[in-house]
C-alpha cells in the first residue's frame, strides 16, 4: 500500500474514532446531561444510572483510544491541539473526572446531599466534555492561531478566551445537543414508565434543535467563513514536513470538496436524515430506530466538518503553511501500516465483545428493580 | 521561551500526577489476579464463601479502580498538554503502544469490569469467570503496553532520526516490543502489582482476624493472599535483579548514581550497602561496602568494570562536543534540505544529536557555546545521586521485608496456626501501605534517574515541554492538587468505611453485624488509614 492511500486511511480511521466515541460514550454523556432533569428522585435517578452503569467504562475507552490513536498516527495534531487549547483540555478532562467517581461511588453512601452532589457532577461530566469538543470542532473550522519554529516546535499565540467565539459556541451546542439526543434515544430503550415518557420529550426536543442548529451552522460557514486551500503541488507520497507547502485563505474554500466530489454531499446529508428520522421515531415511539437514526446523525455531523476541511486538519490562522493536513501531520508508514493492522484485528473484536456485553445486560431498568438490589447496583 | 522554571513546573505536575496514577495501578493489576484465583476456587468447590470473597475484594477493588480509571486519563492528556515537543519528537513511535494498549487493554478490562460487578444473575458461573479472567488479562496486558512505551523512553531503539520530519522514526517494531528494559520492566512492574494487592488482602483479613470476626471469610482470604504475596514478593525482588542488569546494561550514568560510584572501581565491583553521597566534591562522605556484590549483580560477570561517574562524564562530554556539529549541520538542513556539506556532517554526527541538544538549556546557538556551558551540560548528565541512592535502597529493603512477611504467613497458613499468631496479623495490617511506598520509589529511581532525558540519550527534558505560559501550569497544577486531594479523601473514606463493614457490605445477611443494626455494628476503630489506599 502506499503512502498517500495509508494517510487517506487514518483520515477515515480517525474518524471512525471519532464517531465511535459520540455514539457509545456519546451516549452515556446524554444520559448524564439528562439526569438530574429525567429522573425526579432518587430511585428514579439510579434507574436512568444503572441503564448504562455496565458499559459506560467500556464506551469511554472510545475516547481514549481515539487520543491514542491520534498521538500515533498524528502527533503533530495531538501535541499542537492539546498544548494550544491547554485550559479547555484542562477543562474537558477534569469535567471528566466525575463520571468514574460519579458513577461507581455515588450509591454507596446514604445521603441526599452525598447523592445529589454527584448526580450534579454526573452532569457536569456528561455536559462540558462535548460542549468543549464542538468549541474546538469550530475553532478549527475558523482556524486556529499557531505556528512552528525551524524544529517543528509549536507555538499558540491565542488565548483561551478567543476559543469562545460566538460560531464555535454554536458548534459547542450543536455537540451537546447532538449527544444529549444520543442519550435520551437510548433511556427511551432501557426505561419505562415516567422515565421513558420524559427520556421521550427530550429526545423530541434536543433532536429538533440539532436539526435546526446544525443547519445555521451550515449556512454561517457557506456564507461567511474563510476556509483554506493548499495552493502548492501536493505529493501525498512524501515524507510528512508541513512547512513544505503554501496555504492561502480563500472565501468559500469550506464549500469546495462538495464541488469537488459529487458524493460529498452525501455526508451532510445523512446529518439531516438521521436527526430527522430520530425525532420521528421518537415521536412514533421506536426508541431502538430513533437511537440508530441519532446514530447516523452523529456520524453525519463528525463526517460533515471532517469533509468540509479535507485535507486540512488544523488550518493555522496566523500562518498559514504551518497548517496541519491530512499529508503532512502523520506518522511514518511503518507506523501509520502497523496501526492499520492492529485496528483491523481489535477493532471487530470489540464490537464483537461489546455487542456480547449488551445482550446480557439488555433490558428495561426499573425502579424496582433497583430498589430490589439496593446493595449491588449503582 | 522554555525557561528552567516553566520545564521544572512541567515535571513537578507530571510527577505529582504519574505517581499519584500510581496510587492505583498496582492494586488493580494485582487484585484482578487475586479475584480470578478466587473465583476459580469458587467455580471448583461450589462453596459460596468463595463467592462472597469475590464480590467482597471485587467491591474494594471497584473503588480503587474508579480512580485508576480517573487519573489514567490525566496522563493520556498530558503528552500532548505539557509534551507537545516530545509528542512530536517520538510521537511515531510512543504513539502506537499506547494505543494499541487501548484497543487491546482497556477495552478488554473496561467491558469486562462492567459485567464482573452486573453480570452475578445473568451468567452462569463458568461465564461469569471468564468475565473476570479477561478482565483481569486486560489490567495485565495494559501494564505491558504502557511499559513497552516508557521501557522504549529508558532505552530507545528500533527507531532513527529523520531530518525532514524532525522526529524520531520507527525502524523495527518488534525491538520496540522485546526491549528487554521493557520486559524486565513489566515483569518487576506487575510482580510489585500482585504483592501490593496480597498485602492488601492479607493486612484487611488480619484486621479481621484480630477483631475475631468473619473468621471463616478472614482465614480461606489470609491462605490465599499468603500463598500469592509469597511467590510475588519472591518474583519481585527476582526480578528486581533483572532490573537491576538490563539498567547496568542500558543506562550507565543511572546505574552508577544508584550505587553512589564515583570512580570506576575495578572489577567485579563492590555493592555499597549504606554511603552518604556528597554530589559537590563528587565523594561519598562515608560508606560501607560488601566487596564483588555489584559487578555481580550488574554485570553478570567477574572480568567486566561498571565505570563510575567521572568516567561517563568524559564520555559524555566528548559525545557533547560531537553533538555540537550535528545540532548546527541539521540546522542549516531544516534551511536547505540540499546542503550536501551539512548534511555530511549531519550523518556523522547524528549519533551525539541528543548530547547536542542538552546545551539548548543554556544557549539558543548552539555552536557558541563556551568551555563553562559545555561544563555545565556535562555535569547534567548525571542525575543527583542522594535521592536515587536512597529511594532504591528503601525499595529493596522493603522487598525483602515483603519477602519475609509473606514467608512467615505462609508458612503459619500451612501449619494452621495463623491466627493465634497476633504479632504477624499486627504486622501485616501496619505494613499495607508499604508496597506503595516501595513503589513509588521504584518510578523516582526509573524516571528521576533518567535525568536529563525524557527519551534517554536522544532528547532532553529541557527541550521536551509545550512551549506555553509558567501561569497556565501553575493554574492546572493548582487545580490537580485540588481536585486530587479531594478525591483521596473520598476514596480513603470509602475504601476503609467497606473494609470494616466487611462482608456484611454484600447484604447476604450471613456475616458480622447482620441482622441487628446494619452498618453500625461492624464494630471496633481502625487505626487511621489502614484499609486504605495509600502511601
Ligand atoms: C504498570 C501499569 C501502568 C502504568 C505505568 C500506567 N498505567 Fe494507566 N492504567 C493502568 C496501568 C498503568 C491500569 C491498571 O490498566 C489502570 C489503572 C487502574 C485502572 O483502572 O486501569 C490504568 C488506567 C489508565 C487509563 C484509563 C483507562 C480506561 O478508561 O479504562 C488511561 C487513559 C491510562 N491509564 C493512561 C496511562 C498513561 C498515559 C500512562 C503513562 C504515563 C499510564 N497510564 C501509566
Ligand atoms: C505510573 C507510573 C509512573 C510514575 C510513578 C512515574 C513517575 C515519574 C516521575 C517521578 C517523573 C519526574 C521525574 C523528574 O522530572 O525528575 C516522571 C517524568 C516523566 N515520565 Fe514517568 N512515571 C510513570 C510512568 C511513566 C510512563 C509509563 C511513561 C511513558 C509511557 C512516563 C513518561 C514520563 C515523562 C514523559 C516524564 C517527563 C519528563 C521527565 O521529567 O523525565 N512515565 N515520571
Ligand atoms: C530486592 C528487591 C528489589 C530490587 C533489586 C529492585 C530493583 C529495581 C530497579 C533496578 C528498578 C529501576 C528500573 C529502571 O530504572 O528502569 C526498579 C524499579 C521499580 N521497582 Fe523495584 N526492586 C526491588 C523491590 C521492589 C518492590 C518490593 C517493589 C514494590 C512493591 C518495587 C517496585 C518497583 C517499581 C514500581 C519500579 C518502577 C518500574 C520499573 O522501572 O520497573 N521494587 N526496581
Amino acid at each position: 500500500m502506499d503512502y498517500e492511500t495509508l494517510k487517506l486511511i487514518w483520515w477515515l480511521l480517525v474518524g471512525v474514532l471519532l464517531v465511535g466515541f459520540a455514539i457509545m460514550d456519546g451516549h452515556d454523556m446524554g444520559v448524564g446531561t439528562l439526569l438530574p432533569f429525567i429522573g425526579r428522585n432518587d430511585l428514579e435517578r439510579r434507574a436512568v444510572i444503572n441503564t448504562v452503569a455496565p458499559h459506560w467504562e467500556g464506551n469511554q475507552v472510545w475516547f481514549v483510544t481515539a487520543g491514542g490513536a491520534i498521538f500515533a498516527a498524528w502527533p503533530l495534531v495531538y501535541a499542537t491541539a492539546f498544548s494550544g487549547f491547554y485550559w479547555a483540555m484542562m477543562a474537558a478532562l477534569w469535567a471528566l473526572f466525575f463520571r468514574p467517581v460519579g458513577f461507581t461511588y455515588r450509591s454507596k453512601i446514604h445521603n441526599a446531599t452525598w447523592r445529589s452532589t454527584w448526580d450534579w457532577g454526573l452532569f457536569i461530566g456528561g455536559a462540558v466534555p462535548p460542549i468543549i469538543f464542538g468549541v474546538a470542532f469550530g475553532n478549527l473550522l475558523l482556524g486556529v492561531p499557531f505556528h512552528f519554529n525551524d524544529l517543528m516546535m509549536s507555538t499558540y499565540t491565542g488565548s483561551f478566551w478567543a476559543l469562545l467565539n460566538p460560531f464555535a459556541l454554536l458548534a459547542g451546542v450543536v455537540s451537546l445537543g447532538m449527544i444529549t439526543f444520543q442519550g435520551a434515544n437510548y433511556l427511551m430503550m432501557r426505561t419505562e414508565g415516567d422515565i421513558y415518557r420524559r427520556a421521550r420529550t427530550a429526545s423530541m426536543l434536543t433532536g429538533a434543535l440539532t436539526l435546526v442548529l446544525f443547519a445555521l451552522a451550515g449556512v454561517w460557514v457557506a456564507s461567511s467563513i474563510d476556509g483554506y486551500v493548499i495552493t502548492s503541488v501536493i505529493d501525498g507520497n512524501s515524507q510528512p514536513d508541513p512547512l513544505f507547502k503554501t496555504v492561502a485563505i480563500k472565501e468559500g474554500a469550506w464549500m469546495l470538496n462538495y464541488n469537488r466530489y459529487d458524493w460529498a454531499i452525501a455526508v451532510p446529508v445523512l446529518a439531516f436524515i438521521g436527526l430527522g428520522l430520530g425525532v420521528v421515531f421518537a415521536q412514533l415511539k421506536q426508541a431502538g430506530l430513533a437511537f440508530w437514526s441519532s446514530s447516523l446523525g452523529c456520524a453525519g455531523i463528525i463526517g460533515t466538518a471532517g469533509v468540509s476541511m479535507f485535507p486540512f486538519i488544523m488550518p493555522s490562522s496566523t500562518d498559514p503553511r504551518s497548517s496541519l493536513t491530512v499529508y503532512d501531520a502523520v506518522s511514518s508508514p511503518l507506523t501509520l501500516g502497523l496501526m492499520l493492522g492492529a485496528t483491523v484485528i481489535f477493532l471487530p473484536l470489540i464490537a464483537m465483545y461489546t455487542s456480547w456485553a449488551y445482550k446480557v445486560m439488555w433490558g428495561k431498568v426499573t425502579t424496582e428493580f433497583v430498589a430490589a438490589n439496593d446493595k449491588t447496583v449503582y | 521561551m522554555l525557561t528552567e522554571e516553566l520545564v521544572d513546573l512541567s515535571r513537578l505536575q507530571f510527577a505529582v500526577t504519574a505517581l499519584y496514577h500510581f496510587l492505583f495501578v498496582p492494586l488493580t493489576i494485582g487484585l484482578a489476579v487475586i479475584l480470578v484465583v478466587m473465583e476459580l476456587t469458587y467455580v471448583i468447590t461450589d462453596r459460596p464463601v468463595y463467592k462472597d470473597m469475590v464480590r467482597f475484594w471485587g467491591k474494594l477493588f471497584g473503588i480503587n479502580f474508579a480512580l485508576g480509571v480517573t487519573t489514567g486519563i490525566t496522563m493520556e492528556f498530558q503528552f500532548g498538554t505539557n509534551w507537545a515537543y516530545y509528542s512530536h519528537y517520538v510521537g511515531d513511535i510512543f504513539g502506537a503502544p499506547l494505543a494499541i494498549e487501548g484497543m487491546m487493554a482497556f477495552f478488554l478490562e473496561s467491558t469486562f469490569i462492567g459485567l464482573f460487578f452486573f453480570g452475578w444473575d445473568r451468567l452462569n458461573k463458568w461465564k461469569h469467570f471468564m468475565v473476570t479472567v479477561l478482565m483481569a488479562l486486560g489490567s495485565n496486558l495494559s501494564a505491558l503496553w504502557i511499559l513497552i512505551a516508557n521501557g522504549w523512553m529508558q532505552n530507545p531503539i528500533g527507531s532513527e532520526f529523520s531530518f525532514i520530519t524532525m522526529r524520531m522514526e520507527m525502524t523495527d517494531f518488534w525491538a520496540i516490543v522485546f526491549n528487554p528494559v521493557a520486559q524486565a520492566k513489566f515483569v518487576h512492574t506487575v510482580s510489585a502489582g500482585y504483592v501490593t494487592a496480597s498485602l492488601f488482602v492479607l493486612g484487611i483479613s488480619s484486621y479481621y482476624l484480630l477483631k475475631g470476626r468473619d473468621l471463616d471469610f478472614a482465614r480461606r482470604s489470609f491462605r490465599i493472599a499468603a500463598g500469592f504475596g509469597f511467590a510475588s514478593a519472591l518474583s519481585v525482588i527476582v526480578l528486581g535483579d533483572e532490573s537491576g542488569y538490563t539498567v547496568g546494561e542500558a543506562q550507565q550514568a543511572k546505574m552508577a548514581a544508584i550505587e553512589a560510584m564515583w570512580e570506576t572501581e575495578p572489577a567485579p565491583a563492590p555493592f555499597t550497602l549504606f554511603a552518604l553521597p556528597n554530589q559537590a566534591t563528587q565523594t561519598n562522605d562515608y560508606e560501607l561496602q560488601i566487596p564483588y556484590a555489584l559487578g555481580l549483580i550488574g554485570t553478570r560477570s567477574l572480568t567486566e568494570t561498571l565505570p563510575g561517574i567521572k568516567e561517563i562524564k568524559e564520555k559524555n562530554r566528548e559525545r557533547i562536543e560531537s553533538g555540537i556539529h550535528a545540532v548546527v549541520a541539521l540546522e542549516q538542513l531544516r534551511k536547505n534540505r540540499d546542503d550536501a556539506l551539512a548534511l555530511a556532517t549531519f550523518e556523522a554526527h547524528k549519533a551525539d544529536l541528543g548530547f547536542g541538544l542538552l546545551l539548548k538549556k543554556y544557549t539558543v546557538d548552539v555552536s557558541q557555546a563556551t568551555p563553562e556551558i559545555i561544563q555545565q551540560a556535562v555535569d547534567s548528565t548525571i542525575p543527583r545521586v542522594a535521592p536515587l541512592f536512597w529511594s532504591f535502597r528503601i525499595m529493596v529493603a522493603l522487598g525483602f521485608a515483603f519477602l519475609l512477611l509473606f514467608s512467615l504467613a505462609l508458612f503459619y497458613s500451612i501449619k494452621g496456626t495463623f491466627i493465634e499468631k497476633k504479632w504477624l496479623l499486627r504486622w501485616a495490617l501496619w505494613f499495607i501501605p508499604m508496597p506503595w511506598v516501595a513503589a513509588e520509589l521504584g518510578w523516582v529511581v526509573a524516571e528521576y534517574g533518567r535525568q536529563p532525558w525524557t527519551i534517554y540519550g536522544v532528547l532532553p527534558t529541557h527541550i521536551s515541554v509545550s512551549n506555553i505560559s509558567v501561569g497556565n501550569i501553575y493554574g492546572s497544577l493548582a487545580g490537580f492538587v485540588f481536585f486530587y486531594t479531594v478525591l483521596l479523601i473520598v476514596e480513603v473514606y470509602l475504601m476503609q468505611k467497606y473494609a470494616r463493614l466487611g462482608p456484611s457490605s454484600l447484604g447476604t445477611g450471613k456475616y458480622f453485624g447482620e441482622g441487628s443494626h446494619g452498618e453500625q455494628a461492624a464494630g471496633g476503630a481502625l487505626p487511621a488509614g489502614v484499609g486504605a489506599n495509600k502511601v
